[in-house]
This record gives C-alpha cells, sequence and structure tokens, in this order.
C-alpha cells in the first residue's frame, strides 16, 4: 500500500511519443500513397508492355481524365458520404436520371441549357438533402434509404421515358467537343470540371469548418455530438453534396454520351464507392482524402485502359479486377484498423 | 354482451399476429386488381396446365421468394448479404454453359451435373461472405459488396459475355415446366421453404440464429459459436440464391450475366422487412418473408394490370421502402403518432427495445439503482 | 479560517424519476483552486447530481448558484458556456483528427471562413505548453494512449469558454482514472494540480479510494440520494469514509449478523493461479471448493466483476492460469468455461445476459442449446418439462413460458437467467449482482437458492454491495480493493461486517 500513496513528482508529464515506424504505419496518408504508387505501378506496366502500342502518348494519359471525368465528380460526393461514415447507393440512379431529365429539358421541352443546367443541380442537391433529412430525422440506416433513393431515380428515369433519348441540341454537342489545349494534349469541358470540383472538395474538407466536422462525425459521431458539432445539419449537408456531385456527374455524363438513357449509369454507385475505397477512404468514417479518390478514379479507368489496350481481354475483367482490389483494400484497412486498436 | 366482449380481444389477438399486416397489404393488393380485371382470382385448366393471375404471380415471384427465405436468416443474425444477385447471375451462367457444352443437351444426367456445379460455386460465394463476416470481422454491408461488384463479371466472364441460350427439356423443367398442372417452380420453392422452416425451427438453429442477432454479447456469453452460424447463415442464403438463379435462367433457357438477377438483392430486402423481420437482427419469420415476397411480386402484376404504365414500378416500390421503413422507425412514429402510439407499437414488437428507448434519460436512468444498505 | 466564497453552491436539490426519488435535499458546495471528490456507491445519486449539473438532467426542485449568481441549466452547452465543463470516463473526441483540432474543433480560427491551420496549431501548442504538457498536437489523437486522450480532453474543456485563456471555472472529472496506469494517473494528477493552483474547482469522481486521498482537498459523501457529509479528506480516514458510504455504524452492522454456515467444504475445484488482466484486475490467486460459496466484497469498481469475468473467460486474461477439476483450461473464451461447467450471470441483465425479443422459454434454454449445438434440439416434451420444472421452482411471473422475456420485471428477468444456467447443471455459478434492483421477495428467494445449491455440491461465486449479504451466504470471503485481491478471509463466528470493512478501507486483514 505504501508504493500507492507516495507523492507523485510534481510536473513529471513526459508522454512516450509514437515510434517512428508506428507513425509511418497509422499515417493517414499511407493508404494514399499505396493507391497512387498503385498506380504508377500499373502505368509504367502499361508502358513497357504497350509501349509500340501508342500507350506513352501524353493523351492517352489524359484521356483518363476525360473519359472518368463524370466518374470523378460522383466520386468525390460518396467521399464525403463515406467519410461521414454513411453510404450512398443513390449515385449511379441520380446520374441516370439526371442524363434522361436534362436530355428531355432540351430535346423535348425546347428549354436552354443554361436554364436545365441548374435545375438538373437544384433537384440533384434536394434528392440528396431528403435522403439526409430522413437519415438523421428518422434514424433510418443511410443505406435503407438511399436504396430507396436508388429505385426513386431509376423509376422516375422511366418515368420520364423508356427510350433513350439523343441530344442533338447544338450547345450540347459543341461544349462536348470543346478542348482545351495542353500542349502535348487536351482535355475536355468534363475533365476540367471534374478536377475543379475535386480542387473544391479538397478545399471544403480540409479549409473549413463544415469539411472538419464531416472528419468529426465520421471519427466517432456520438463524441462529435458531446463536443457540441451540429452533426444533424453536417449529416444532412453531406447527402445533398453527394446528390448534387451525383447530379453533376449526370451532367457530365450527358455531355460525354449525348443522350439521355433509362439505363444510363446502372450501378455505377459500386463503381464510385471502389474508387472510395480503393483511393483509401476507410468505409468506417473518418479517415482518407479525396486526393486518395482521385487516385481510386485513376486505377479503375486505367484498368479499363489496360484491358482495351490489351485487346483479347474482354470487358467483364474490368468488373472482376474492380472486385479483387476492393477486396485487397478492404482486408488491408482491416487488418491496419484492428492493429492500431491492439 | 359476452360476444361484443370477446369479439374485439380476438380481433386484437389477429391484428398482433405478426403476419397480420403483410397478409392484409397482400390481400388487400390483390382486391385492388378486380375491379380492372374481373376473372383475377379465376382459374383456368388448358393443356393440362393451371393458368391465371394467382398462378403466375407465384411463379414469377418464385425466385425473388427463393432468395428473400434465404436473406431472412441473414438479417436475423443482424447482416446482410448484397452479393446474391450476383451469386444468381453466376450460378445460372455456370450450368448454362455447362450443358451448352454438351453434346446431348437434354441428357439428365449432365443437367444434374451442371446444377450441382452452379450450386457447389453459389455455397462458395456464401462461404466467403461467411468468412469475410465472421472471420474478420468485416461490415455484411461492406463483405458481401465485393461478390456484388465481382461477380457480375465472373459470371461474365463464365459466359464470355454472351447471352448462353440452351435447349435441355430437363433443365427448362425447373423454371418453366409443369408438374400435376402446376408450375414446377412452385414446388421447388414449397421444398425450399419447408426446408428451411424444418431446419431452423425443428432444429436449434433458429432459436440460436435469433439470440445471435437479438443480443450479440448475450449470446457470446452464453456460449453460442455465433462464427459457425453466421458462416452456415451465409452460405445458405447463397445456396438459395442458387437455385433462384438456376430457376430463372430455366425460366428463359438463357444465362444472362449481365441481368439476371439484375436488383434482386434489393427486392430481398424489402420482401424480408415486410415480412416483418427487422433490419436490426433477431426474431424472424419465414412465413412472414414469403408473404413479402408475394406482395412485391402482385405490386409489379397489378401495376401491369391496372393499366399504370409498368415503368413505373420501381417508383412504387420506392415509395413501399419509404413508407415501410418509417413506420418501423421508432423516431418517426413518436413524431407523427405521438409518444404513445410509439411505445405501444414498440412493445407489440415491432421494434428492439434499444431502438425503441427515444428518451435517452429514460434509458439511462429511469429507474436508479437502490441497493446500497 | 474565513472561508472564501463558493465558485458553486447547489442547494436542496431534488431529482425524481418516475417511483424514485434519485436526490432529495442535497446540499454541495465547490469552492474556487479545490479538488473535491464526489463519494457514494451504486445509485447514491453521484451521477445524477452531475448530470443535473450539467445540463443533462432539468431539476425538480432547488437552487445553483455560480459565481454568486443564481443560475438554471437547460443543457450540457448552457453549462459549458456558464463554466462548467465535463470530461467522462470515455474519451469524447474524434481519434481521427489532430490533436490541435480535437482541441480547437468547432471554435477553429477563420478567416474568411478559410481555416487558419497556423494559428490553430501555433494555439494548441501554446496552450499545451502552458499547462506543462509534453505532446506533439499535430498528431493524430489515435497515436497517443487513451491516458494522454484523456488529457488532451481536459484542455479542450479548458478552453470551452472562449475567449482568450481558459473560461472553465468548474471542472468535472467523471472517473478519469478507471482505465489509466500508475504513471498516467501521476500525470493527471500533476496536470490537475496545476489547473487547481490556477484557480479551478475540480470536481473529481474516482473509485479509487488511494488517489482521492491523494490528490482531494475535501469531500462530499452521498447515501440513496441524500447528502451524509462534507468534509475536509485529512479529517476523515478511509474507514470513516467507508462507513459513511456503506450507511451503517460497526456496532449497527454487527448485530445484523449470524451464522448459518457450515465448514465441510470438499475437495478443491476451481485453482487459479497468477490470473490478471491489464486495466481489469491485478493478477490473483483463487481457490474454489466444491460446494463452497465464496464471496467477493468490494466497493463498485474495485474490481469484482472483473475477477468473475477473467474466471469465465468473458475477457481474456493476460496473466495465469486455471484449472478446474485438475484439468487446465485456457480461458480464451467463454465456451471453455461453459465446456468446464462454470456459469455466469452478469450484472448487466439488459445488455449482456437477455435476449429481450425471445420468450421466456427461449431464454431459459438458451445456454443448454448452445452447448447442445444447433443440430441437436433439446426434445420439445423434455425442454417443455424443464422450463415448466424451473418456472415453478423459481416461481417465475408470470409464468407463461411463452411471454416475450423483456417485458417482465427485474426480479424475475434475473430469475429466467438463474433458471438458464442452473438447467446446465453446473459445477461453478458466478453470479454477479443477481440481487441488483430487484424486489425484496426475489432477493430473499434468491438468497435462499444460493444456500440451497451449496448444499447439493455447487460453488457459487457471489458478488454483491451488501456486505451482510455477502457474510450470510459465504463461506469464505474475498475482499478486493482498488482492483486488487487483498484479502481471503474464512467466514467465522468472529467475522464481522466491521472487519470486513475495515479489509476494504484498509487494504490488509489482521
Amino acid at each position: 500500500m505504501s508504493a500507492t500513496t507516495q507523492s507523485p513528482t510534481a510536473s513529471d508529464s513526459r508522454t512516450p511519443s509514437p515510434s517512428r515506424a508506428a507513425r509511418l504505419l497509422g499515417d493517414r496518408r499511407l493508404p494514399v500513397a499505396v493507391t497512387a504508387l498503385l498506380f504508377l505501378l500499373m502505368y509504367g506496366g502499361g508502358l513497357a508492355r504497350y509501349q509500340y502500342y501508342g500507350f506513352a502518348e501524353p493523351q492517352v494519359f489524359l484521356n483518363l481524365f476525360i473519359d472518368n471525368g463524370y466518374l470523378l465528380v460522383a466520386a468525390v460526393g460518396v467521399t464525403f458520404v463515406i467519410l461521414s461514415g454513411g453510404i450512398d447507393l443513390s449515385v449511379g440512379s441520380m446520374i441516370g436520371f439526371t442524363t434522361m431529365f436534362t436530355a428531355w429539358l432540351v430535346e423535348r421541352q425546347g428549354l436552354p441549357l443554361l436554364v436545365v443546367v441548374p435545375m438538373a443541380l437544384a433537384v440533384g442537391a434536394l434528392g440528396g438533402f431528403l435522403m439526409g433529412y430522413v437519415i438523421h430525422n428518422f434514424e433510418i440506416q443511410p443505406f435503407i434509404v438511399t436504396l430507396a433513393g436508388l429505385f426513386l431515380f431509376r423509376g422516375l428515369c422511366l418515368v420520364i421515358s423508356k427510350e433513350s433519348i439523343s441530344i442533338s441540341d447544338s450547345t450540347v454537342s459543341s461544349l462536348a467537343q470543346a478542348q482545351a489545349s495542353l500542349g502535348a494534349g487536351f482535355l475536355s469541358i468534363g475533365a476540367i470540371v471534374s478536377l475543379v470540383v475535386l480542387a473544391v472538395a479538397f478545399y471544403v474538407l480540409h479549409y473549413t469548418r463544415f469539411g472538419r466536422r464531416v472528419y468529426a462525425i465520421g471519427g466517432n459521431e456520438q463524441s462529435a455530438m458531446l463536443m457540441g458539432l451540429p452533426q444533424g445539419g453536417t449529416k444532412i449537408a453531406v447527402y445533398t453534396v453527394s446528390g448534387f456531385c451525383s447530379a453533376l456527374a449526370g451532367l457530365l455524363f450527358t455531355l460525354y454520351i449525348q443522350s439521355g438513357d433509362p439505363l444510363h449509369a446502372t450501378g455505377m454507385e459500386l463503381d464510385a464507392i471502389a474508387a472510395v475505397v480503393i483511393g483509401g477512404t476507410l468505409l468506417t468514417g473518418g479517415s482518407g482524402y479525396v486526393l486518395g479518390t482521385l487516385f481510386g478514379v485513376l486505377v479503375l479507368g486505367l484498368i479499363k485502359s489496360i484491358i482495351q489496350f490489351e485487346g483479347t481481354l474482354s470487358s467483364w475483367w474490368t468488373k472482376i479486377a474492380t472486385g479483387v482490389l476492393l477486396c485487397t483494400f478492404i482486408l488491408v484497412q482491416r487488418f491496419m484498423t484492428t492493429r492500431k486498436k491492439a | 354482451m359476452t360476444t361484443s366482449s370477446t369479439t374485439p380481444s380476438r380481433w386484437r389477438a389477429l391484428t398482433r399476429h405478426h403476419l397480420f399486416w403483410p397478409v392484409a397489404v397482400l390481400i388487400l393488393l390483390l382486391l385492388v386488381n378486380v375491379p380492372f380485371t374481373p376473372d383475377f382470382f379465376s382459374v383456368r385448366m388448358a393443356d393440362g396446365h393451371l393458368y391465371g393471375s394467382l398462378v403466375s404471380i407465384v411463379l414469377f415471384g418464385s425466385p425473388l421468394i427463393l432468395v428473400a427465405v434465404g436473406m431472412t436468416l441473414v438479417i436475423a443474425t443482424g447482416g446482410i448479404d448484397l452479393s446474391v444477385g450476383a451469386v444468381v447471375a453466376i450460378t445460372g451462367a455456370l450450368a448454362c454453359s455447362y450443358i451448352s457444352d454438351q453434346n446431348d443437351q437434354g441428357a439428365l444426367s449432365g443437367v444434374l451435373l451442371a446444377m450441382g456445379l452452379g450450386l457447389l460455386a453459389a455455397v462458395v460465394c456464401g462461404l466467403w461472405n461467411g468468412f469475410l463476416v465472421a472471420r474478420m470481422g468485416i461490415q455484411p454491408i461492406i463483405a458481401t459488396l465485393i461478390i456484388m461488384v465481382a461477380g457480375r463479371g465472373v459470371a461474365q466472364l463464365i459466359t464470355d459475355g454472351q447471352i448462353i441460350t440452351i435447349n435441355s427439356e430437363p433443365y427448362k423443367l425447373i423454371g418453366g415446366g409443369y408438374w400435376l398442372t402446376l408450375p414446377f417452380s412452385i414446388f421447388v420453392v414449397a421444398a425450399v421453404v419447408a426446408v428451411t422452416v424444418a431446419l431452423t425451427r425443428r432444429t436449434a438453429l433458429g432459436l440460436l440464429v435469433e439470440a445471435v442477432g437479438g443480443n450479440a454479447e448475450a449470446s457470446r456469453l452464453v456460449g453460442i459459436r455465433s462464427r459457425r452460424i453466421k458462416i452456415m447463415v451465409y452460405m445458405f442464403c447463397a445456396l438459395c440464391a442458387g437455385i433462384a438463379g438456376l430457376m430463372i435462367s430455366s425460366n428463359t433457357s438463357a444465362a444472362d450475366g449481365n441481368n439476371a438477377g439484375l436488383w434482386i438483392e434489393l427486392d430481398a430486402i424489402l420482401a424480408v422487412v415486410i415480412g416483418g423481420t427487422s433490419l436490426l437482427g433477431g426474431r424472424f419469420s419465414i412465413g412472414g418473408t414469403v408473404v413479402g415476397a408475394l406482395v412485391i411480386q402482385t405490386l409489379t402484376t397489378t401495376i401491369y394490370t391496372i393499366g399504370v404504365p409498368t415503368q413505373t414500378n420501381l417508383v412504387f416500390k420506392a415509395a413501399v421502402v419509404i413508407v415501410v421503413c418509417l413506420l418501423q422507425s421508432p423516431k418517426f412514429r413518436a413524431k407523427v403518432f405521438g409518444a404513445k402510439f410509439a411505445a405501444r407499437f414498440a412493445a407489440k414488437g415491432g421494434a428492439k427495445p434499444a431502438a425503441a428507448a427515444a428518451d435517452p434519460a429514460a434509458a439511462t436512468e429511469a429507474a436508479p439503482k437502490m441497493e446500497v444498505s | 479560517m474565513a472561508e472564501p466564497r463558493p465558485v458553486l453552491e447547489m442547494a436542496g436539490i431534488v431529482k425524481e424519476f418516475p417511483g424514485v426519488r434519485a436526490l432529495s435535499d442535497v446540499d454541495f458546495r465547490l469552492f474556487p483552486g479545490e479538488i473535491h471528490a464526489l463519494m457514494g456507491e451504486n445509485g447514491a445519486g453521484k451521477s445524477t447530481l452531475i448530470k443535473v449539473l450539467t445540463g443533462v438532467y432539468t431539476l425538480d426542485g432547488g437552487t445553483i448558484t455560480l459565481d454568486g449568481r443564481s443560475v438554471r441549466i437547460a443543457s450540457p452547452l448552457q453549462a459549458q458556456q456558464a463554466g462548467i465543463s465535463t470530461v467522462y470516463q470515455e474519451v469524447n473526441l474524434c481519434p481521427n483528427l489532430s490533436v490541435a483540432e480535437n482541441i480547437f474543433i468547432g471554435r477553429e480560427p477563420t478567416r474568411l471562413g478559410r481555416i487558419q491551420w497556423k494559428r490553430l496549431r501555433r494555439e494548441a501548442a501554446e496552450l499545451v505548453d502552458r499547462l506543462g504538457l509534453d505532446i506533439d498536437v499535430g498528431a493524430p489523437l489515435s497515436s497517443y494512449p487513451l491516458a494522454v486522450q484523456q488529457l488532451v480532453a481536459i484542455v479542450r474543456s479548458l478552453n470551452t469558454g472562449g475567449g482568450e485563456g481558459p473560461g472553465t471555472k468548474v471542472l468535472i472529472l467523471d472517473e478519469p482514472t478507471s482505465s489509466l496506469d500508475r504513471d498516467e494517473v501521476l500525470q493527471l494528477f500533476s496536470l490537475m494540480r496545476r489547473l487547481k493552483d490556477e484557480g479551478v474547482a475540480i470536481l473529481f469522481v474516482s473509485h479509487f479510494l488511494d488517489q482521492i486521498y491523494e490528490v482531494c482537498d475535501r469531500m462530499t459523501v452521498l447515501r440513496n440520494g441524500t447528502l451524509v457529509g462534507e468534509h475536509m479528506v485529512s479529517d476523515l480516514d478511509q474507514v470513516g469514509l467507508v462507513q459513511l458510504m456503506l450507511g451503517k455504524a460497526m456496532g449497527q452492522l454487527d448485530e445484523l449478523h449470524e451464522h448459518q454456515l457450515r465448514s465441510d467444504a470438499g475437495d478443491t475445484l476451481v485453482q487459479a493461479e497468477g490470473l490478471g488482466r491489464t486495466g481489469g484486475i491485478a493478477p490473483f490467486d483463487l481457490e474454489i471448493k466444491e460446494g463452497e460459496v465464496i464471496g467477493l466484497a468490494g466497493l463498485l469498481g474495485s474490481g469484482r466483476t472483473e475477477l468473475a469475468r477473467l474466471l469465465f473467460g468473458a475477457d481474456q486474461p493476460d496473466t495465469g492460469k486455471v484449472t478446474i477439476d485438475g484439468r487446465p483450461v485456457s480461458m480464451s473464451a467463454p465456451n471453455d468455461a461453459i465446456g468446464a461447467g462454470v456459469a455466469f450471470c452478469s450484472e448487466n441483465r439488459k445488455s449482456e445476459g437477455l435476449v429481450p425479443d425471445l420468450t421466456v422459454r427461449e431464454n431459459i434454454i438458451l445456454a443448454l442449446q448452445a452447448s447442445r449445438g444447433w443440430t441437436r434440439p433439446i426434445p420439445v416434451a423434455q425442454r417443455d418439462e424443464l422450463v415448466a420444472k424451473y418456472i415453478k421452482a423459481l416461481d417465475i411471473r408470470p409464468a407463461n413460458p411463452e411471454a416475450r422475456v423483456g417485458q417482465l420485471s427485474g426480479g424475475n428477468q434475473q430469475k429466467v437467467l438463474l433458471a438458464r444456467w442452473l438447467i446446465t447443471q453446473p459445477k461453478l455459478l458466478i453470479l454477479d449482482e443477481p440481487t441488483r434492483g430487484i424486489d425484496i421477495g426475489a432477493k430473499a428467494e434468491i438468497q435462499k437458492l444460493v444456500v440451497s445449491l451449496s448444499e447439493e455440491g455447487m460453488s457459487v461465486l457471489y458478488i454483491a454491495a451488501e456486505l451482510e449479504e455477502v457474510l450470510r451466504l459465504s463461506h469464505t470471503i474475498g475482499v478486493l480493493r482498488d482492483r486488487r485481491l487483498v484479502a481471503q478471509i474464512a467466514n467465522g463466528p468472529e467475522i464481522t461486517p466491521s472487519r470486513i470493512l475495515e479489509t476494504i478501507a484498509s487494504g490488509e486483514h489482521q
């Protein structure tokens, strides 16, 4: 008993600082670096294998952004949701709906694009807001609520029209063909918009209070609430952002494919979620970076290009490769989180 | 006087039965059809086969019932399986591609082998899901997402991206054939449902599943080997999905890796929820799920018969999901119907007590313990 | 000595819950620059008092005066704004964010909506530095051990006043030390002393008596929702404190005690050697004989439950080994213990015992069924007979095996749990506070049951908060204090509650 009653040495409050190795492993930027490395390795592999088939052209690299710009925008929206600890399954349907909605308004109703774009974005944001509202206020799992969103928006696509609507509007086609030259290659409007969205998302997540709240509620929602953060509003806002991004992705997709189709972007929510996870964001929330999401999208895009270059490989290998990557990253995440707790 | 006093209590007992609301919804939906198709309930006999709206609802609903029955057990353990759609596609693809490689597509042995192969693949998928959930401790939604993403690719790989069409009489039987005047698939469904009920209620499996889903920590402390049970349940769910996959591909005599069983996981989850099994796990009802699946199929049929454009089907489904989930949400009930109703509803078994405790103060220290002398 | 004016004064506090008066007419004072202990056992009203003070509960009567002004505290946010901060046992911070962010989140310095990271880090570093802590504010919180996270939580709470420097007048530390080791506790104490020197009034709750005597200046003792004393720590020794908490003077206790125990214990059943778990309980040796009832005595949080959980494999031990019936048992999971014939009724009936959705019958047969595996269901006739037998034997009401167990009263739920384990015919039955929160009648029945089980040869490990209860039932009494099994005393006529009490208070048995 004597040992425990000794008087403490006044201000001896040194704290053991974590070892370097532990710090490196615990660093939240590590998964992003891993994905970036994976991308570089795959790109290097592509260069080595297809160097005589024009893989080294800068445009091949830029095409990754052009062909996946809409996915990047959608995945950025999903990043917000997953960072906050939720999930959004309605992304693909929302994209499909936006293509239909836009095509229908432009082609069938003859509205100018300048009016249609804000309308489409507003509808997307409103959809996201409503889902967030229900999730927060009625405490229903996000999975189920956004599942209802998936049904609803895909259904609304079909309500607009069962048939595909191709867009012949001159503004749309000139926008679609517009290119920004970068010397060695060019980027489409869609690619540029997606990069702008990425930059804005990065700023919002890292330099605004809202962004930090997203991380906080993803880290521990209960704590965030007890710390006095408005966790309900943040949650609703996160789904609104995702809805808005999906609608914007839908617009870019419309531009990319120049038609509206009720079956456009079926299952794209899975691609977006996969990109986010491969980009190193923890599915349980609270840890990850939009920059990782960029690499996740690029990796998925590169899989597609490599399969194209390979020629003999068929498109379904994309899905299989995505699944395998997803699995690997989920297992790695799992090991990292258990190791941290131990 | 005696009759007037017993009738309400009997009525209450009836409305309190867990199957009351699902069945009521089903009957209501069926009745909606009558003004539009007066002979909706009639069943005709032609060529020795029974025809009629009721028969076709069960026939077309068969795969969904199968998948939903498997899903019920997974959900009862507190999990979820998103991969069933992909498993449907894989099983159909494997069975059909095996049959199409045979010289004699009608040979019974070949067909049986093909089916066995398909179901084996399904069970392996289930084992993988169960392994990830129970052994690795990954959230079920995430764990089953992997096969949901990769599975369709695998199915297309098997079919080489084509829609494989086959011409096999024995194989046609499962999903499109008739037996004793009824579609054969009805017998398959009946058999699977019967086996499931027997498996869960004649053995102790149902009890243990409900215990694991109802209170995981208590189950651990009572010595239930919940890992084994979870793995088994995911395997069973995949097996059911596999049978559904055989049925779908048999019905169309084709395997479509891309579209077979598309969104069936969502319909199945919906069927389970309508059938009264809570998504939080615990008590489950196979009967409720069957009724739930029939409700969904009837909804599709009804939309078709009353002349609403079929494409609105999904919108209706979304509405059903939203309404059912809102009604299950204790918070929603408290806000809309008042706290009293919510409490009564919860006590009836609508929600788990933890979720029902909307008032944190009441939950944490409603009755401070007074045991110190 | 002229007393300074208290920074916080609570007078005549009343708080009622349906059917229970959790606090009746409690007075409480807190002076600037003191560390004040709030003491009491389960149900004494400690946490209710804190929740009233922090605005989680609204009070039903009485007044709160802060800095001479009467205040109404309606929400935790209001409490914070008034200068009352709380740090709970569980660290309520975001482990994924950096230390600096955790200190400032929600009130980060911004310019035009942009967070000024440099300024934020600098200010956090200054704050941490001023309090004499050596923490890298840029590192993620999760890279630090729990103790440091606890310190960060305190730093954050100090800053809630807004504006410059600590605006906190009252700091409530609710069991911050329960999972810290000795060095970590010293760190925390040095921070507490520093804050005390700065004039902050600290309300400290801990189950460790030594810590109270080490760091606190004064203490307030509650029992059954009433104030039983306010003392300078130096004026009240540990025995006196324990008496106050348990509420009986020594003489009074002894009269209640009567002996009716046999002492012809059988062979050794369970032998634990050096069994222990970091953060749970220090390694201990324990021998349990066949038919023996071992009672565990000790204050709340002294390690009673932790000991029981180790013996059941509910928590994995770090050290030591257990042999049951001469065979070593690994104790890595409850299954191991159950297989060796150990049964455990948790004190948390709701979260760790019952499956509330299932019926009484299903809950009763759960343990037996789990040991048989799913393929061998108990035959219906045998099952119904067993269930009926135990419902009758334990007088479970309603006597309806179909009733949902969640709807039963606490006493009946406890009996269902007992029935669940008795049906498996265990060799050792561990009962953790089986009589807590249940009515007198059910309490007596359960105690009678324990005696008869022991006479039939079953060993029982019995945990209860009441000393008399432990003494009345036990052949041997294990005394716990500050997460340590400090004594094992053979019960006998000379063993009185006051002697046990002395052991609890001093940690030594003469």
